[in-house]
């Protein structure tokens, strides 16, 4: 049973994953894109320029299936996440100032600015790193789960993905052996109906991810993405399912991005009229009408949190500004393979 | 000292550092049950060698995932070629994550996989691809030539915080035992060994090419002093060794079977033309394998090869 204290801060997460987002509106620069004669059109919002020199890849409208799972992670558990990843991040844990300070590629980042945006680890929330290949972290998880297994701790491993990475073979290869020796993962998908700009209707030849289970032999769970609760749930059956010994689940969040591919334009998807359907189930707003409900918290509790919460991003954004640039002197290299 | 063959020392390498370290563990097609003729794996069948389905890119990126959460694995990509199955989890993954996390991700993974031609395979089984993973910034390369440095290296390539790729040459596996000393060594990384001293030419000879320069070594005695070095690891290069051996005879020739075009030969005569270029009485030459696929049929196959006839014609163009 969730207790309100626990309801509490999966909104304030929620909040701070698309609040920390919408604030990377007009700070990121895609005009060094236009200038290296990219022609990928509008996947990119290309009026924007700023202060945040590489690609930055939004989630708003996915932060359910996030702070759903993530919620039902311990601090040492594992999550891999994709270039997609902020919330992931977020969800687990991280502070907004190294976050900001990173995408800004600030020595105070994360990674030390040498991550960037799709690259922000932090060992100690169990964060092994967002990927920019897709669908590399799934065997990375089963990695970090067989890890788990093997040391004897209880830990559990979670791969976020999407419904494009579930045409890769190591998807196929990362379930196969995460189910074949019952491995601690979660693989937790995201199906926003969207790879880059192409819809997953021409890129699936089956619509549902979780299908994919049944061929080895795990839980395949679909689930309302939007509803944070409804992804707790299945998330936290999972996880019990993992620590137990009993091996991997594949859930299927059913969830959609409010944004471009890259950058907060709304082009891209070609399809105002499903991006209006899904905006009215925004899965801040359902949480906020639950809370209500059930007396949890109150409309003016929610105006303060989310002020709060605004606040705290405004912070990052002054701490990053602050923060400088690394020195090459430091640029982390592994001994020996320099020369 | 005891004979010792190349595979001995391989398997006497990852037990040894598996008795010191339980950490470390093997994992790889069909190193598990069905090789019940090695006893020296029968301890640590149940759950130190695991046996995966044929799956490179899943259980190679198993392993990354392994190493960057407190694990040593040794993960056995079967044949050389068949690493472009699992290229990603080693070069977007295991190299890079050191940096990405601005040095907080340590992958302490060896990747091992026999290689070479003249095996008669065909060309699916028959590479030799150390210059890619040369080429790839944050990897280390190892290339051992006989038993001695098969374990020691095996063994430094394990301690090693990685990542590490061990290229074992498949032939090197057939050659005669090797005397060599009782209980365990280390052989670092980044130190080239003289196997031959000699005063005319210098050899450098990587991998199965150091056992071939040194027979054509042993051909011309008597008629040119042949100096053959074996760098042992490519990254990190023990330049220094090579210079000092270049200075000694004024001629530099490298041997290796990969082809020549873009290999590591040319990548060692880049270093030493920058870095030693008034040690050079005359031009370097590289000897490598032909700019072609591997052919099945032994005369053919031959013919793509370096082999020693053809070390002991460049060494008299070079010196007469």
């Amino acid at each position: 049973m969730l207790t309100p204290e626990k309801l509490t801060e999966m909104l304030r997460l929620m909040r701070r994953i698309r609040h920390f987002e919408e604030r990377l509106t007009g700070m990121y620069d895609y005009t060094s894109y236009l200038k290296k004669g990219d022609t990928a059109g509008d996947m990119y919002d290309f009026a924007s320029k700023g202060i945040i020199p590489g690609a930055v890849h939004l989630s708003i409208g996915q932060e359910g299936a996030q702070v759903g799972m993530c919620a039902a992670l311990d601090r040492d558990d594992y999550v891999t996440s994709t270039h997609r990843g902020h919330g992931h991040c977020i969800a687990k844990g991280a502070e907004l100032k190294p976050m900001m300070a990173e995408l800004m590629g600030r020595r105070d980042g994360y990674s030390r600015g040498c991550g960037g945006s799709m690259h922000i680890f932090a060992p100690e929330l169990g964060l092994l790193g967002g990927n920019g290949i897709i669908c590399a972290q799934l065997p990375l998880a089963t990695g970090a789960a067989f890890s788990a297994k093997y040391r004897g701790t209880p830990q559990v491993a979670v791969a976020f993905f999407s419904e494009g990475a579930s045409n890769e073979g190591t998807f196929h290869e990362a379930l196969n052996l995460a189910a074949l020796w019952k491995l601690p993962v979660i693989f937790l998908c995201e199906n926003n109906l969207y790879a880059a700009t192409t819809p997953a209707e021409i890129a699936l030849a089956s619509p549902d991810v979780a299908g994919h289970a049944a061929g080895y032999g795990i839980p395949g769970e679909i689930v309302d993405g939007q509803d944070v609760l409804a992804v707790y749930a299945v998330a936290e059956k999972a996880v019990a399912r993992a620590r137990a010994g009993a091996g991997p689940t594949l859930i299927e969040c059913k969830t959609y991005r409010f944004t471009s591919h890259a950058g907060a334009g709304k082009g891209q998807h070609n399809n105002p009229a499903e991006l209006a359907e899904w905006i009215k189930r925004d899965p801040i707003t359902l949480l906020e009408e639950h809370l209500r409900a059930d007396g949890i918290m109150t409309a003016a509790e929610q105006e303060a949190l989310k002020q709060q919460v605004l606040a705290d991003v405004e912070e990052a954004v002054v701490f990053a500004k602050q923060s400088p640039f690394p020195s090459f002197a430091e640029l982390p290299v592994i001994p020996g393979t320099e020369l | 000292m005891r004979p010792l063959t190349y595979t001995q020392a391989l398997s006497e390498a990852i037990r040894e550092e598996m008795e010191r370290d339980e950490t470390v563990f093997s994992i790889g097609e069909d190193i598990g049950p069905v090789r019940k003729r090695d006893e020296l794996w029968a301890q640590y069948r149940k759950n130190r060698v695991w046996q995966t389905p044929i799956s490179e890119a899943g259980f190679a990126g198993l392993a990354v995932g392994a190493a960057m959460t407190g694990l040593r694995p040794v993960a056995v990509i079967m044949y050389c070629d068949f690493v472009t199955c699992c290229m990603d989890p080693i070069v977007n993954q295991a190299a890079k994550l050191y940096l990405m996390s601005g040095g907080q991700i340590k992958v302490p993974l060896v990747i091992r996989t026999p290689a070479g031609a003249g095996t008669r395979e065909g060309g699916h089984h028959s590479g030799s691809l150390e210059s890619w993973f040369v080429h790839t910034p944050g990897l280390k390369v190892v290339m051992p030539s006989d038993a001695y440095d098969a374990k020691g290296l095996m063994k430094a390539a394990i301690r090693d915080d990685g990542p590490v790729v061990f290229i074992q040459h498949r032939l090197l596996h057939g050659l005669p035992a090797q005397s060599c000393p009782d209980g365990e060594w280390i052989v670092p990384l980044g130190q080239a060994a003289v196997k031959r001293e000699g005063k005319d030419v210098t050899v450098v000879a990587t991998s199965y090419g150091v056992p071939k320069a040194l027979e054509a070594a042993a051909t011309l005695e008597g008629e040119i002093s042949v100096e053959v070095v074996d760098p042992r690891s490519l990254v990190p290069l023990d330049l220094k060794t090579i210079l000092a051996s270049v200075g000694k005879t004024g001629r530099l020739l490298v041997v290796h079977e990969a082809p020549r075009r873009g290999g590591v030969g040319a990548e060692i005569v880049r270093r030493v033309t920058e870095e030693g270029f008034s040690l050079l009485k005359r031009a370097p030459k590289v000897l490598g394998g032909l700019n072609t696929p591997m052919p099945y049929s032994p005369p053919l196959e031959d013919a793509c090869l370096p082999q020693p006839k053809d070390i002991v014609k460049t060494i008299r163009e070079m010196v007469g």
